[in-house]
């Protein structure tokens, strides 16, 4: 029992309620939002130290033992992602504080991004399967608000078909619920985990896996991505950036824990397919990120590239692949809030997200351009930035695993991914510049501080691998051995 | 005997809310979801089997009662799915007043970006 964990849902939760009532007062909500993020975040680190030196740690709400109440559970990866979330939240709200944003501010934009961090870190600390639909509804709600906020023709067009896929395959979870429910009569993550392992390998424990497998790939955007581009090239970068940087990172999680704890039974089902799954991902993300003009939707194709590559290491699922993959889930994070950002930057500036129209940048923006290349070339995996060890990791393991084809996709994709925005890069950067001083449609200023934290952050992981992997070891060590979990919920009490 | 019934039912309710969520008029669309989440409810009733003793109201003298966790989970379902229908009507509502469409192949976009 450790109610620390109650904190990074709570804390932003209340925040977001007191916010709503400071409507006209947007400096002072940025304010709020920001200390109840760090706050969070401080709670967050001191139980990343406590997972370390007392493993993993649990909150029965309201005193109920699992696998009868609610349970919230922190390990190590839990934990690592929620602290990751908060971070990008911070910059998300630093990069959301612009003047063109002052109707957005006025209409509960902090509280809504505040409520979508809720939602993620909700998803990434609950032990039960239901309460994980519960938090992704929740993450899921405060997106459909963001999207649609400001009302234009192109953000309603959009959010329409966003919010009808996801109650599709929101009702699809339950329904994968209720089989799973049928099985086993539990829901506790870590009773499923236990139950599935008596049940060893079952058609039709493997067939409900595969059907959660439809409903998490849906919201990973593995492979059924065609939803993906649209809505995230419609709302402002600001609030793009949020849902690059977390959305489709629930879903990776919600595929890892369950992938790594209950529907471990027939790997020679589950890993061919979430392998093939990948490699398609990574090879059509690739084919989408090359074949666009628009700086938005080459950015959301790299989101869903990573995806592919991600998912690729838990497919292999083990000891290195998923510290490989857990690596680059977090360096994944970092950048893909990073260049959303400073793309956004581009893109007030220029006014126009179109690359035909963008030229010769560097001129008045140097740092801008440079720290993109920077951010480019972290998501090539270029060694001091941190893109390096997760690729190396995961490909190492593939290799080793006899994968070379996947493998090979996963180095030539990621190359097509350092082209795609190379040629962002040099299209917008460099050439004879179409404004004049005077003439930009913004400063950008606003993505200076963000930018550079996440710039830190990047660079930071990279160098400091070691020490990071050696962070990484219990979480690692819980996903490849499920008891680890089983017995950190339940205890002994229940046998 | 009335669980199977329950699941046809579901499935009969699925299959027309899949029909429905085809068609291009984005209202029947919208029930069309209705359909698919009223669907899963009645499945996740069927699946932890029917009436099958008292209320779950714990008692000393309860001999049987029934399993209260699909219910709790059905009720939650059905307030979140509640907000969700009545955020994509308004939705709806304001994309037809926005465009003039209410017919999905012109809400298809791309063309002038």
């Amino acid at each position: 029992m450790n109610n620390l964990l109650i904190v990074p849902i709570a804390v932003p939760l209340v925040a977001a309620m007191v916010l709503v009532f400071l409507q006209k007062r947007p400096r002072l909500q940025l304010a709020i939002a920001i200390g109840a993020l760090l706050v969070a975040l401080a709670a967050a680190g001191t139980l990343m130290i406590q997972n370390k030196t007392e493993g993993i740690q649990t909150l029965h709400i309201g005193g109920w033992e699992a696998p009868f109440g609610i349970t919230l559970v922190a390990d190590m990866t839990s934990v690592l992602l929620v602290a990751a979330a908060l971070v990008i939240g911070v910059c998300c709200l630093l990069f959301a504080w612009d003047p063109t944003l002052a109707g957005h501010h006025r209409h509960y934009l902090f509280p809504l991004m505040l409520l979508l961090v809720v939602g993620v870190n909700g998803s990434f600390l609950t032990g039960d399967l239901f309460n994980l639909f519960v938090f992704f509804e929740v993450t899921l709600i405060a997106s459909y608000v963001l999207l649609s906020l400001g009302g234009t023709k192109t953000q309603l067009r959009e959010s329409i078909k966003y919010v009808l896929i996801n109650m599709v395959a929101s009702t699809v979870f339950v329904v994968a619920v209720a089989y799973l429910y049928a099985l086993f009569g539990t829901l506790n993550m870590a009773h499923l985990a236990e139950r599935a392992a008596e049940a060893g390998p079952d058609g039709l424990v493997t067939v409900v896996g595969l059907l959660f497998l439809v409903v998490f790939a849906t919201k990973a955007a593995l492979l059924l991505f065609f939803w993906l581009p649209g809505p995230y090239s419609a709302p402002p970068m600001a609030v793009a950036a949020l849902f690059a940087a977390l959305l489709t990172k629930v879903g990776i999680y919600a595929i890892l824990r369950t992938f790594t704890l209950i529907f471990i039974h027939q790997p020679e089902v589950t890993g061919t397919v979430l392998t093939a799954m990948g490699a398609l991902t990574m090879l059509l993300g690739a084919l989408g990120a090359v074949s666009h003009w628009s700086i938005r939707r080459i950015l959301a194709y790299n989101v869903i590239l990573s995806v592919g590559f991600i998912i690729f290491g838990i497919a292999l699922a083990d000891e290195e692949s998923l510290a490989g993959a857990l690596f680059y889930l977090l360096h994944d994070m970092v950048t893909k809030a990073w260049l959303f950002i400073l793309g956004g930057a581009i893109i007030a500036i220029a006014g126009t997200d179109r690359l035909r129209d963008i030229k010769g940048l560097i001129r008045y923006r140097p740092q801008l351009g440079w720290m993109f290349l920077l951010a480019a070339m972290a998501v090539a995996g270029v060694p001091p930035l941190s893109g390096f060890i997760g690729k190396l990791l995961i490909l190492k393991s593939g290799v080793g695993a006899g994968q070379f084809t996947v493998s090979i996709i996963g180095l030539v994709t990621s190359l097509i991914a350092f082209y795609s925005l190379l040629r962002v890069f040099i299209l917008s950067f460099w050439g004879e510049t179409l404004l004049n001083e005077g003439e930009q449609h913004a400063t950008g200023r606003n993505a200076v501080l963000p930018g550079l934290v996440l710039a830190a952050l990047s660079v930071g992981l990279g160098l400091g691998s070691g020490v990071v992997l050696e962070w990484l070891e219990p979480a690692v060590r819980t996903l490849t051995d499920p008891a680890v979990y089983i017995e950190a919920v339940l205890g002994t009490a229940v046998r | 005997m009335v669980e199977t019934l329950i699941i046809i039912i579901a499935g009969i309710l699925f299959s027309v809310g899949t029909y429905m969520l085809l068609s291009k008029n984005l209202l029947r669309i919208i029930f069309g979801t209705g359909l698919y989440t009223h669907a899963s409810h009645l499945m996740l009733m069927a699946v932890a089997g029917l009436k099958q003793g008292a209320a779950p109201l714990l008692s000393e003298r309860a001999e049987a009662y029934v399993d209260p966790i699909p219910q709790a989970l059905i009720l939650t379902s059905i307030v979140i799915n509640f907000a969700l229908t009545a955020l994509i009507l308004v939705l709806g509502y304001r994309t037809y007043m926005e465009t003039g469409f209410e017919d999905m192949r012109q809400l298809k976009g791309m063309d002038h970006e």
